[in-house]
């Protein structure tokens, strides 16, 4: 690398907290930048609560900028693209990254756009290539990997998927000044104005640890209860199939596939799914699998780390009582 | 009002991807249109439906096979289809292509800008947005329930986030994408499918929208795919036959004290 590089990270706050995929993307930053002699920014926008400014730079930031104002006190993309166009002139990042959550996906390309530069989505892995960044992601949800490089404007900006760093231990020796920037008047003209949460206490698909899918062989949406149970036991959230979501059993914010989640978990249960080709997409980078499936011959055998051959009326409702039983212990 | 839907074509969801030389190989895909940009025709027609006037045009940016994903939009009851023809167009890049789309939406005029929230295929996610950045005007990404009032020129959406829905008030023009569950798409008639023969499809080329070819071309591009591969294959597993109560037993077992998740 010719001069010191500059990785800087849009840390996503939620109620004024940081989020966790914040302190992931500083461990991949972090790893970025030492390779090569560089440092790390950190860019918080909006209302942030005492203590976590800080808490980026003990998690891996150098220099941590901060762009509040009227117009940042909800998340609203044109006033947040521009935050975002200020915190890069302070910077002058060569590669900037943002998480590829709800509100990451929806900024990255205003502020791409708006920065003339090029933007990766949704990233697994990043290396350098004679002093250039190339990142690696999944297309077609999954079915194959791509090494992606980028023109010649700066910076580079890549969205992060959650779950693929885990974030360094807090360091308490480390700290770093806090650069407010006042954004001025600007004009809103797209505001989110209430949220409105769906199952209550549940991780969300794409950040869960476990999953439990069902599928056609469900039957039908009273004996998605069956899995409601396994997953209160496990602490797990509810995933569907599309034959599921196109029966009408369950919404379609359920789905896991190509036309649905694409999903990252510790632990997969796939209950009563084929394994079309489409679903496999979504969950083939599921740590374990565990498939669940009257057919031998279900193409989901094929990618399950474990399988059990049965009655799925049957084996859930043993799986969820083994499971009680020995979480108790 | 009018109403503007870009729509792309992807392989269908069921095509196994195969790798050559580092590349996709399309050559035996089947073509089908942009699962999530049938929800932004479907949801233009609607309001179309329930205002009971208003225009319907769908265009679409790439090579000739592009025409049949606008056809399918006339089919269904778009009034107008204008294939804007991606030669020399960095077609793998959604800045460039954003920037094509741009100029065609101020050359056909737009109250409201519709598309999917992603194409199945190189899922970018990027194109919308950046396309109303490009036209300077608001957007809401993965939407699932829309609502415009022209009159008062504003629209309330609702998009899919973490754990829920966030409730969205924007002024017109914007753009949104679309997310599954916006609507559920209807099928062509018979008469819409005869329809479309009588209809005349426009081809724009970037001369016709005052584009300037090096601006949209390769090196413009803001990102460029250096190689694909496949995933790595999973290692076959153990499967487990019998009695539920002992094979759940035997499975629990195994993931605790084998796989150690749990």
């Amino acid at each position: 690398m010719a001069a010191p590089v500059k990785v800087a990270v849009v840390a996503e706050t939620k109620a004024g907290a940081v989020r966790k995929i914040a302190l992931e993307m500083l461990a991949e930053a972090r790893r970025l930048a030492g390779a090569a002699g560089g440092s790390v920014g950190a860019v918080v926008i909006g209302p942030v609560a005492a203590g976590e400014a800080e808490r980026l730079a003990k998690h891996g930031a150098d220099r941590v900028v901060h762009v509040d104002g009227a117009a940042l006190e909800r998340y609203a993309p044109e006033a947040y693209a521009g935050a975002v166009k200020r915190a890069v002139e302070a910077l002058a990042p060569d590669v900037l990254f943002f998480g590829a959550t709800a509100q990451g996906k929806d900024l990255a390309p205003r502020a791409a756009a708006r920065l003339g530069a090029g933007l990766a989505s949704d990233c697994v892995g990043f290396e350098w290539k004679d002093g250039a960044l190339v990142a690696r992601r999944p297309v077609f949800a999954g079915k194959a990997f791509a090494q992606v490089a980028f023109g010649a404007a700066r910076p580079q900006i890549a969205s992060v998927r959650p779950n693929t760093y885990k974030p360094a231990e807090a360091d308490a020796g480390r700290s770093a000044a806090v650069e407010t920037i006042a954004l001025g008047e600007v004009r809103v003209r797209a505001r989110v104005t209430a949220f409105e949460a769906t199952e209550g206490g549940v991780a969300d698909l794409t950040e869960a640890t476990i999953i439990v899918s069902g599928g056609r062989a469900m039957g039908g949406p009273d004996n998605f209860e069956l899995l409601r149970k396994l997953c209160k036991v496990l602490g797990a959230t509810m995933g569907a199939s599309r034959a599921a979501v196109d029966a009408g059993w369950i919404d379609h914010s359920y789905q896991v596939g190509q036309t649905g989640k694409v999903v990252n978990p510790t632990l997969y249960f796939a209950v009563g799914i084929s394994g079309a080709i489409q679903h496999l997409a979504g969950m083939s980078s599921s740590r374990t699998i565990v498939a669940i499936n009257k057919d031998k011959e279900a193409p989901i055998f094929k990618l399950a780390s474990y399988g059990i051959v049965g009655d799925l009326y049957k084996v859930v409702p043993a799986l969820t009582e083994e499971f009680a039983k020995v979480l108790k212990e | 009002m009018n109403l503007l839907v870009f729509v792309k074509q992807v392989p269908d969801t069921e095509t196994r991807i195969q790798i050559k030389d580092g590349q996709v190989d399309t050559s035996s895909v089947k073509w089908v249109v942009n699962p999530y940009d049938e929800f932004a025709i479907e949801e233009a027609l609607r309001i179309r439906e329930r205002l009971g006037a208003g225009r319907v045009t769908v265009a679409g940016l790439g090579p000739d096979r592009v025409k049949d994903a606008i056809k399918y939009g006339l089919s269904l009851g778009a009034d107008e289809g204008v294939h804007l023809k991606g030669d020399g167009v960095a077609l793998w890049d959604p800045s460039c292509v954003s920037a094509v789309l741009a100029a065609a939406a101020r050359k056909i005029g737009f109250d409201l800008v519709l598309t999917g929230k992603q194409g199945v295929d190189y899922d970018w996610s990027q194109a919308g947005v950046m396309l109303a950045e490009r036209l300077d005007v608001p957007h809401v990404s993965v939407v699932v329930e829309l609502h415009v009032d022209p009159a008062a020129k504003k629209g309330t959406a609702k998009r899919e986030v973490e754990g829920g829905a966030e409730t969205v008030e924007f002024e017109l023009p914007a753009l949104i994408t679309a997310q599954k569950g916006l609507n559920e798409p209807r099928y062509a008639s018979l008469k819409g499918i005869m329809a479309v023969k009588k209809k005349v499809i426009p081809e724009w080329g970037l001369g016709d929208l005052g584009v300037d070819p090096a601006s949209v071309g390769p090196d413009a591009a803001g990102v460029h795919f250096l190689e694909f591969s496949l995933p790595p294959a999973r290692s076959a597993g153990r499967i487990l036959e019998g009695d539920p109560a002992e094979t759940a037993h035997e499975l629990v077992r195994l993931l605790r004290e084998e796989a150690k998740v749990i």
